[in-house]
């Protein structure tokens, strides 16, 4: 009887360690749903647009990203709409590890039924290794078509078929200041690639340190430093240029993407230039992207270079404005005629074409959602490239700049070319040698012509 | 009853708890109890009920995901070309391989050793002291601490800032250094001593659990040999040496392959600390690398069976000697 009920205890202890970590599998998130309707008015929707699915009532999507909590919460509230024309219900699924489980999910014929891929290489991988992908149905076609600019369709498409929509937007030829240092010490906001140098100069001069950087991301470590390289590739070899580079019709290696690497070495590995307040030149290696513009807040530095999302890392009650604290002035060009733009976004690609999942696509497409998206977001950190979006909805001043830069006819937008390029190279080995750039001080050469090395044959 | 598949509410996951937990206990009271119940049962039966679920499972859960990992080491990064050892003569000949590779036998090397004689050394000198519990419990804390915690911990207590003026030292150990004078030092950068402050982590977590054993083991060395030595003249290092090391030489082996088997697998320190970055990277961190972010299947499958190579004969070796310690007892 003793071993009997000695076995009991120990099966019953067992099943609680299997138990509590049964429910956490599917926290999808419903608890937010609730407090939806407490937020701003929404701008209203036409709902007609989704009739030609049918009725849709009952049915569910969902949804696997790498958006997660507190942008999570502005995603979900702005499918309130759709939800209520359609009676569609959105589940809703963020992981930080999205990019590695989506193609497990894949590969286990598990796949979720819409995924919002944050690089376009990734979309080119999906389509190439596995059918899973389907092509986006002609609603959404007509949208972009509208609403988008050419290119960014063509990003979402592969080998001449169009796959996936652009969701958000991200503008990431910025540089961060604060215009209260800026205008105590009387300097001006450069215009020119040779008014910056300038301007770093005069700071040195002035017995300060003109920048801070950082490019730790946890295992995604270096990816800021490959938006440096690809900001000036893009304005020291132009546009054209670019687009060999990463679509390797030039290689890695060629000359002038060297060069590009020498002007960013000129900047980010200069000891007079960096790193103020987090070390030397090697720290920019260990310092966490998300923190190293921080010490412009204290005075240490005057610059940091960083997207338009970097907006939401300022601790909170930071005035981020045009005369506040912190804002942030274009990343100048060579000359002051062009206007390259470094962009990047995610892109909504379906695993499935049931009805339900169509009409959330073309909802998500559409101008209504980009306006909608725009309110549910009061706190600002969101634009995108859709021309249908009414800047006024924007939340802040700071958005509604990112969003006129990337609307600007004169503007020259071109992706992130890492996530354009394969992955082995654009999050493997250009990550991993930029890295080494800095942490072990290779040269410009050198880490070209690794990862030209790693370029995949085929 | 559609909560029990969709269950939302806080109320209805633990109400889903308790019948998961009731499902378990019925279903493994019936099997116990279907078991006893006949008065002799043939041995074939009880063998079947209480081993026959466990080899499915183990077939499904590991020996088929191990030879199908062993198939797709063959094949290329999509897994549809068939390709030979190209796989893994890249593991064994590329320079960044290999340094994975070194930093790999430099953690199976350094781990088990430094571990092993940290906590052998620290059992003898508290074995018999008044202290000797709680001297014991501080060592064996950190077991308690998860591979991703005792990661972020020490990722903290290695924080790198420069000294200068306006700027708060935040890491323990450049705060120490910059208390005696010394430059903050950039730990997790410079290779290769930044494999070896990964390595003292994982020594601070295993030295605990070698304590217990060979803790346990030291206790166990019969009385009348310790008496027996002591009038031979044995003292302090001498008795060290010539009793108790032999005498618990089975534990000590034990405890060195196990805590190796743990260390080559090692994945969550480096994955948390650098993320394989700074020349610090070890098989199972560019397995999954490889794997799961770079999206090829055939190189990290390769990986894998190369570390399931490397494991074998250490867990052959660890099996005979626990039989061996068994057979003392």
């Amino acid at each position: 009887m003793r071993r009997s009920s000695a076995a009991l205890a120990t099966g019953a202890a067992l099943a609680l360690v299997l138990a509590s970590c049964a429910p956490s599998a599917d926290d999808g998130g419903d608890d937010s749903t609730d407090d939806t309707s407490a937020t701003a008015e929404l701008p209203e929707i036409d709902c007609a647009a989704y009739d030609e699915f049918g009725d849709l009532d009952g049915t569910s999507v969902s949804v696997y990203t790498s958006i997660v909590e507190p942008e999570q919460k502005t995603q979900e509230d702005s499918y309130q709409p759709f939800e209520d024309c359609t009676g569609v219900t959105v589940e809703y699924e963020g992981s930080r590890e999205f990019e590695a489980q989506l193609l497990v999910r894949l590969k286990a014929g598990s796949a979720p039924d819409i995924a919002y891929l944050p690089q376009p290489g990734l979309l080119k991988t999906i389509v190439t290794d596995t059918d899973a992908a389907v092509a986006a149905p002609d609603a959404v076609a007509a949208n972009v078509d509208t609403y988008f600019s050419e290119s960014w369709k063509g990003y979402g498409s592969v080998d001449g078929t169009f796959y996936a929509a652009p969701l958000g937007a991200n503008m990431k030829s910025f540089v961060w200041y604060s215009p209260t240092m800026f205008a105590d010490a009387g300097y001006e906001v450069p215009t020119t690639w040779d008014d910056m140098i300038a301007l770093s100069d005069q700071i040195v001069a002035d017995g300060s340190m003109p920048w801070c950087a950082g490019i730790g991301s946890g295992d995604a470590t270096g990816w800021p430093a490959t938006d440096w390289v690809e900001d000036v590739v893009l304005r020291s070899a132009g546009p054209e240029v670019y687009d060999q580079w990463y679509t390797h019709e030039i290689p890695f290696n060629d000359p002038q993407i060297v060069e590009a690497l020498d002007d960013v070495a000129d900047i980010l590995k200069n000891p007079d230039y960096v790193n103020a307040g987090l070390g030397g030149v090697d720290s920019i290696a260990t310092t966490e992207w998300d923190s190293a513009g921080a010490p412009i807040l204290d005075g240490n530095c005057w610059m940091h270079r960083a997207a338009n999302f970097y907006q939401t890392q300022w601790p909170a009650g930071t005035d981020v404005s045009e005369d506040g604290d912190v804002f942030a002035f274009y990343l100048p060009a060579m000359t002051e005629g062009e206007k390259p733009i470094l962009g990047g976004g995610e892109f909504v690609t379906a695993f499935s074409d049931r009805p339900e999942v169509q009409a959330f696509q073309t909802y998500l497409s559409s101008a209504d959602w980009a306006n909608v998206k725009a309110v549910t977001t009061p706190d600002g950190g969101w634009v995108s490239a859709n021309n249908g979006l009414d800047t006024d909805n924007l939340a802040t001043e700071f958005d509604k700049l990112s969003a006129e830069i990337l609307a600007d006819p004169e503007s020259v937008i071109r992706f992130d070319a890492s996530d354009l390029m394969p992955g082995e190279v654009g999050t493997g080995t250009f990550w991993s040698e930029m890295v080494k750039f800095f942490s072990e001080d290779k040269s410009s050469q050198e880490v070209a012509d690794a990862i030209e090395a790693s370029w995949p044959q085929s | 009853m559609d909560w029990l598949l969709h269950a939302n509410t806080t109320t209805e996951k633990l109400v889903l708890m308790v019948v998961a937990i009731l499902l378990f206990v019925v279903v493994m009271g019936v099997v116990l109890f279907a078991v006893d119940r006949p008065k002799n049962p043939p041995k074939g039966l009880v063998i079947g009920a209480f081993l026959g679920p466990s080899v499915l499972l183990l077939a499904f859960g590991l020996v088929y995901p191990g030879l199908r990992t062993i198939y797709t080491s063959f094949f290329d990064r999509t897994g549809s070309e068939y390709i030979g050892f190209d796989n893994y003569v890249r593991a064994f000949t590329q320079d960044s391989f290999q340094l994975v590779l070194r930093n790999t036998a430099l953690w199976v090397v350094c781990v088990p050793l430094v571990a092993t004689f940290l906590g052998l050394l620290y059992a003898v000198l508290v074995d018999r002291t008044r202290f000797e519990k709680i001297a014991k419990g501080l060592i064996f804390l950190p077991m308690a601490i998860s591979m991703v915690g005792a990661g972020i911990i020490w990722k903290f207590v290695y924080e790198f800032k420069p000294n200068q003026q306006g700027i708060q030292q935040t890491g323990l150990l450049n705060q120490l250094l910059v208390w005696v004078g010394f430059e903050p030092q950039q730990f997790l950068l410079t290779q290769p001593m930044n494999t070896f402050f990964l390595i003292a982590v994982m020594i601070w977590i295993q030295t605990g659990f070698a304590m217990t054993i060979l803790s346990a083991a030291i206790k166990a060395i019969p009385d009348d040999i310790v008496e027996a030595a002591q009038l031979d003249g044995l003292r302090g290092v001498g008795m060290f040496r010539y009793i108790t090391v032999p005498s618990i030489r089975p534990a000590l082996v034990v405890v060195v392959t196990t805590i190796a088997m743990g260390t080559l697998k090692v994945f969550d320190i480096v994955r948390t600390m650098t993320g394989g970055n700074f020349g610090t990277s070890v098989v199972a961190n560019e397995f999954y690398t490889q794997s799961f972010r770079q999206n090829n299947a055939g190189l990290g499958a390769a990986l894998a069976v190369i570390l399931f190579v490397f494991v074998i004969p250490l867990v052959v070796y660890n099996i005979r000697q626990l039989r061996i310690t068994e057979e003392i007892r």
